[in-house]
């Protein structure tokens, strides 16, 4: 699996290429830690090239649900494939974390919050 | 039909254990989203025995069989390691997981959600999870 690190004026791009499971979810842990640490407040994940992902990398995203609320940081995940949002949505975590179609519209989300 | 893998138990080889399941799956034709979720289940299964019943010792190995049988699937998944007591797991509430800030959690949480039944037995010395999907394949 490979992360990309990107910055768009004031929002940070993440960008998740291959497979995230138990062996690779530790790369996106630290980068979203990283994002945090470095005091960022609008996060948005590319998941153009997500081919996969278990509950090792759900687990990543639902550990940052709590601190990102306590610090009003926002998280919007695009461009999942149908198999990858099907995941999320086997334990309703697309309702307790933002999925949208297209990076404009998680753009304009992210903007809003 | 029966299909079968023999592994090393390291967190490298989920990577071909997902292909070989995959492989296996696509002459039967089933959508891709529901082949997906059958290699997330043995997936799921899979790194919880390296991880924790195998500690990632690549000199201990993991079995795979996958039998097609009219009426569905069925997958075991067999390891040297110590059984998990899954009559004794209960399902974290997922608002608590969120609340705890946890990472782990949700992979039981997934399997139960994708297979039809799911065993845990001792065959001599080994440990086998034998989860069934049930599918129209005949």
């Amino acid at each position: 699996m490979n992360i990309s690190i990107g910055k768009e004026e004031e929002i940070y791009l993440i960008g998740i290429e291959g497979d995230l499971d138990a062996s690779s979810c530790i790369n996106l842990d630290k980068a979203i830690s990283e994002a945090v640490s470095a005091g960022e407040k609008k996060i948005l994940i590319d998941c153009t090239n997500l081919n996969y992902i278990s509950s090792a990398g759900l687990g990543v995203f639902m550990s940052y649900i709590q601190d990102f609320e306590n610090n009003k940081i926002s998280m919007v995940l695009f461009n999942l494939s149908k198999k990858v949002k099907n995941v999320f949505q086997i334990l309703g975590l697309d309702e307790l974390i933002q999925i949208v179609d297209s990076k404009e519209a998680a753009k304009t989300l992210i903007n809003e919050s | 039909m029966n299909h079968k893998l023999r592994i090393a138990c390291t967190k490298e080889s989920l990577k071909e254990i997902r292909r070989f399941v995959t492989q296996t799956l696509t002459d039967l034709h089933l959508p891709e989203i529901e082949v997906n979720m059958l290699v997330l289940a043995v997936d799921e299964i899979c790194a919880n025995r390296i991880i924790h019943s195998n500690n990632c010792d690549e000199n201990l190995h993991l079995n795979l069989l996958i039998s097609e049988t009219c009426d569905g699937l069925t997958f075991e998944i067999s390891d040297l390691g110590a059984p998990f007591d899954h009559t004794q797991y209960s399902e974290p509430d997922i608002n608590q997981l969120v609340k705890e800030k946890r990472k782990g959690g949700l992979g039981l949480m997934l399997v139960n959600r994708i297979m039809d039944s799911i065993e845990v037995f001792k065959e001599k010395d080994h440990t086998v999870y034998r989860l069934f999907k049930k599918l129209t394949i005949c």
